[in-house]
Formats: structure tokens, sequence, C-alpha cells
């Protein structure tokens, strides 16, 4: 059973501005980069399933040379709204170390 | 035909954010490296709407004075223009005209007199509206048209500028240029453009030091960065000896807060970077080509903040043993009596539409969501009562209706009353507003300086507290 956190160097969350959130993943090298970039379990669906956003609106974009995938979200409640935990959604990533990719 | 630009342009880029520690010995490395402008930001978005809805700074006062007056100190000396965009955190007229009282203050204090350019470009809900009607303003996703409901929940409005203000402002003379809201990209790629220096190369460098050392390898070691951009590219590095850029520290921060890690979408353009090429020069210094810059109808994003309802705030320890070994459950059986307690103690009418909330910190506050089963309880953790309301009185009130229960509510019933650790008395914090931004559009333009108000500081007027000159 292969996690997130087993390929990759690098996670992060943070706010795009204030309607955005973002998150790349830097892979720990080209081998594991091409394997996974792509896979379901950084799918639109997943993101949906973790943090409500909406599948349709998901944005993937890998970037081959920096080995990393860059993954974006529209806010699901206002940023600093009645809700809010997160402010910077910096902690965000977090849930994501221990997806499940193989 | 095109003139060839001869020669480079030298960027200093002090800090990440006006206010934030800029290193004296970092300038002076800078200038005597041959730099020929110091710019840099005051301020961002990403701290949320507050400092636009209240025209407030977030770096204090004195951090920001300890650090305009470095850099006026190293202008009067060298004779280098200071570009400052999105003046006080959020670059409304408030902030800006707070940081025009800091600059002019430092003006008298060191005896120079430094044509001062500031650049207004906060928007009236009127003129917003007139746009909206002609068609001139669209959403940029997720969003939808604008209503005028939406802009008249706005406290205020601005409009990011791009680089055009700022060349107009040089045009004309200036030694500093405060700014209202501005691209972090545009205060940085003006003065290149400026100086004729190709478009592409000059956002991309603008871009790549919006927030200081955070290109470099380390970022937290020193403050500044030195932009160098030519003909065909740009150069950066680290204004700290100790630090270094390299091809990945750069590239990568083309990634930083950004939905796209290739085009970046700014006034009359987008900054195309999927192509740019990025070398190692001499192992702490990076070069960059291929940066294009594709012009498109001129457009400025608008930024408004509205302010909403009102939030009290109540803070307890606890490490109760029967609390910590049903973290959820007590959750879930507090809130209820806590919202049943709310509408027991006070009549409807009054108490009106309000929310209540309760973050379990060291368990699962930053995220609301339950832990897996069997996940461990750690020692202690920290109960967070959040009442929201239309008004601070309402939501004071209703923390008061339940302090008592937050204060002693029992996870297991029939045992004696346990007491959590408040550690402040009155225990209740009015916390203010809840702010949030509420545009995320564009309006198109034919003129870039339609919504933008150019005045400058007469500093020979000593007579005067300030006068500005339309």
């Amino acid at each position: 059973m292969t996690k997130l956190r087993d390929v990759c160097r690098h996670v992060r969350s943070k706010q795009a501005g204030p309607f955005w959130i973002t998150f790349d993943v830097f892979f720990n090298g080209r081998e594991s980069f091409e394997r996974y970039s792509d896979c379901a379990a950084l799918s639109p669906a997943q993101f949906a399933s973790l943090y409500g956003a909406d599948p349709e609106r998901v944005k993937r974009i890998a970037v081959p040379d920096l080995e990393m995938v860059k993954i974006s979200y529209p806010r699901t409640t206002p940023q600093g709204g009645m809700v809010e935990r997160d402010m910077h959604a910096g902690q965000q990533y977090v849930r994501l170390l221990d997806v499940v990719i193989d | 035909m095109e003139q060839l630009f001869e020669g480079c342009v030298k960027v200093i880029v002090p800090c990440g954010s006006l206010g934030a520690g800029v290193r004296e010995e970092e300038i002076e490395y800078g200038l005597a490296a041959g730099a020929q402008v110091i710019a840099t930001d005051a301020g961002s978005t990403d701290s949320g709407a507050a400092y636009l809805a209240l025209g407030k700074s977030k770096n204090n006062r004195g951090a920001v004075k300890r650090d305009l007056t470095i850099l006026m100190k190293a202008q009067a000396k060298s004779g280098v223009p200071i570009i400052v965009g999105t003046a006080g955190q959020a670059g409304g007229d408030l902030n800006l005209d707070w940081t025009r009282d800091i600059a002019v203050e430092i003006a008298r204090e060191l005896g120079v007199s430094p044509k001062i350019a500031l650049i207004y470009c906060e928007q009236d809900k009127q003129t917003i509206k007139r746009l909206n009607a002609q068609g001139r303003i669209k959403p940029l996703p997720p969003h939808t048209e604008l209503d005028d409901e939406t802009v008249d929940s706005c406290e205020h409005i601005v409009a990011a500028l791009g680089v055009e203000p700022f060349l107009a402002a040089l045009d004309a003379g200036a030694d500093i240029i405060l700014a209202g809201r501005s691209t972090d990209t545009a205060v940085i790629g003006c003065y290149p453009i400026w100086k004729g220096a190709p478009w592409g190369p000059s956002w991309h460098a603008g871009k790549t030091g919006e927030c200081g050392v955070q290109c470099a390898v380390n970022p937290t070691l020193g403050s500044g960065i030195l932009l160098s951009v030519d003909a065909n590219g740009f150069e950066v590095e680290p204004l700290s000896q100790d630090n270094q850029c390299t091809p990945h520290s750069v590239s990568a921060h083309m990634l930083y807060e950004n939905s796209d890690p290739f085009r970046l979408l700014e006034p009359g353009g987008i900054l195309n970077v999927a192509d740019a090429r990025y070398t190692d020069l001499n192992g702490r210094a990076v070069r960059v080509e291929g940066s294009r810059w594709e012009p498109m109808p001129y457009t400025m994003k608008l930024e408004g903040a509205a302010a909403g309802m009102y939030q009290t705030i109540m803070l307890v320890g606890v490490q109760d043993p029967d609390v910590l070994k049903d973290i959820d459950g007590f959750h879930d059986r507090l809130l209820d009596a806590l919202y049943k307690r709310t509408r027991q103690s006070i009549p409807s009418e009054e108490l009106g539409e309000f929310h209540i909330s309760l973050r379990m910190y060291g368990w699962n506050a930053v995220t609301g969501v339950k832990p897996a089963a069997g996940t461990l309880p750690p020692p202690e953790i920290g109960m967070l009562f959040v009442a929201t309301a239309a008004t601070q009185e309402m939501a004071n009130t209703i923390a008061h209706a339940c302090n008592p229960y937050f204060f002693h509510y029992p996870s297991v019933m029939g045992k004696e009353l346990p007491s959590y650790g408040f550690a402040f008395t009155p225990a209740d914090i009015p916390r203010g507003q809840i702010f949030e931004f509420k545009l995320n559009h564009v309006v198109q333009l034919e003129d870039p300086l339609e919504l933008v108000r150019l005045a400058w500081i007469d500093l020979s007027d000593r007579s005067m507290a300030v006068k500005e000159l339309a």
C-alpha cells in the first residue's frame, strides 16, 4: 500500500487569490512523477470527496520540468468567512499525504 | 523596426512586503551592483478582506516606517527611485494615505524633498455600477455576472494597477511612487519596461521577485533579491551573500499562490512562461530566457471587501479524561446543548440569524473532519467557541448565555460538574466583524488610466501638512 507521502519530496497547499485553493505536489523523482502525476488518487473526484470541491472545476496541471503536479479548486466557503478554519489554506495538504495511490 | 534594447536594468526588491524587515546592507550591496530602482509591494489579498474593508495596514506603523526610512535614505543618497505598490496592505485610498503620511514624516525627519507620486485606484460604487451596466465588467472563474447588490455590499473597491500608471508617474519624474492596489508583478516589472526592456522578461522578473527572497533556496536567509532584465531575459540573485537562487527555486516560485503555473493574467496581457528556460549562472544566480508577453485587450482586476456579521469567541483548555476519551461525542453533545441554551434564553425575534461552532484544537480544529476511529487522543485540547450574529451585542449575548455550559458541560452526565480551563476574565472576546472579498471580476478599459488618479505631494511647502496636486 503506497501513500502519496511515500512518493513525494514535498506537498503544500495555499490560497491562490481569495477564491481558489491550490496544491503543489512535488514527486520524489522522474519515475514517481510519470507513474503517479495523473493517478486516480489525485483526480477531481478525490478533491470532491476530501475537500468538498466541485469536481467540474478542479484544475490539474503537470509541470514535468519540476516533476510536480498543481491541482487547484475554487474555495467552498469564503476566505475568512463565518466557518473559516484555515484562512490561507496552508494546512489543507496534510489530509492528502495519507491518500493511498497504489 | 523596433530598436533592440541594449544593456540591462537592475531592480532591487528589498523585501517580500514593506515592513517585513528591509536590510540596510542588502540595499547597499544592490546599489553597489548597479541597481537603478528599488521596488516592492506592501501587501496582498492573502491575509483576507479585513484590511481593504477597514482601510488598515497589517504591518504595523513602526515596521513600515523603519523599512521606508532605510529605502528613503538610500534614495536620497543614490538618486534611484522607490516604487511601492499595494500600499498599506490592501491599496485602498485609506491604506495609501496611511503610507503617504509615513513617507511625509520620514522626509521631514531626514530633511529631504523627494518628488512623491501617489497613484490612487479605489473606485466608487457608482462608477462600478455604470461600467457594469455598460457590459464592461466580466467575471473570472468561479464567479458569475456582477450585480448591483454585490457592489453595494462592499466597503471599499479597488482596481489592481498594471504598469501604465507607474510609467506615467516615472515619465513625470517621480522619485518615490506610492501606489494603491497593484498587481505584485507590475510594481517590479514597470521600471524595466519604462527603460525599454522587453515585456516578457520584465513581467516574469516581476513575478519572480514579488515575494523577495522567497524565490531563493532558503526563504528565511536575508530579505531581498536583485533582478537584472536585458534584451533576451533576466537574471535573479539573492541580496544575501549566504543564500542562493537555483533553477529549481526560481521556476518553482511561479507556482506560488497561483492556480496556473504557466500563465498569469495581468492588465493588458498574459505572462506566458511555458517555454521559459532556467539556467544556473554561478551557483547563486539564475538566468531565465523564453518568457513571453501576450498582449490582450486591456483589463484591470477588481477587488471588493465586504463587512458582514459579528463574532464573539471564548477559549478553554481541557484535560478532562472523560472529554478526551470521546472528543467527537463531547463536541456534538455540547454544541447541541449550546444551541438549545441560546434558543431558550434569548427571544427568537431578538436573536435573529445566528451560528455557533466549536473547534477542537489539538484534535480536528483545522479541518472539522472527524479523525479515523482509533486515533489516540492528545493530552489536552483547546476548545474554541465562536458565536456569529447580526450585531456585536447579540454575539456577546449568545456567548454570555453559553458561558456556563461551555465552562462546565460534562462529558459523562451524573458526575460532579467539571470546570474547564479559562485563561482570561472576562472569558468572552468580542472579535468584531467578518470580512469577505466579494468581487472576482475584470473591467475592460480602452485607456489604462481611466480608473486611476495620479497626485503629487508638495514637500517644498512646509507650512502645509500634505498638499496634493492633482
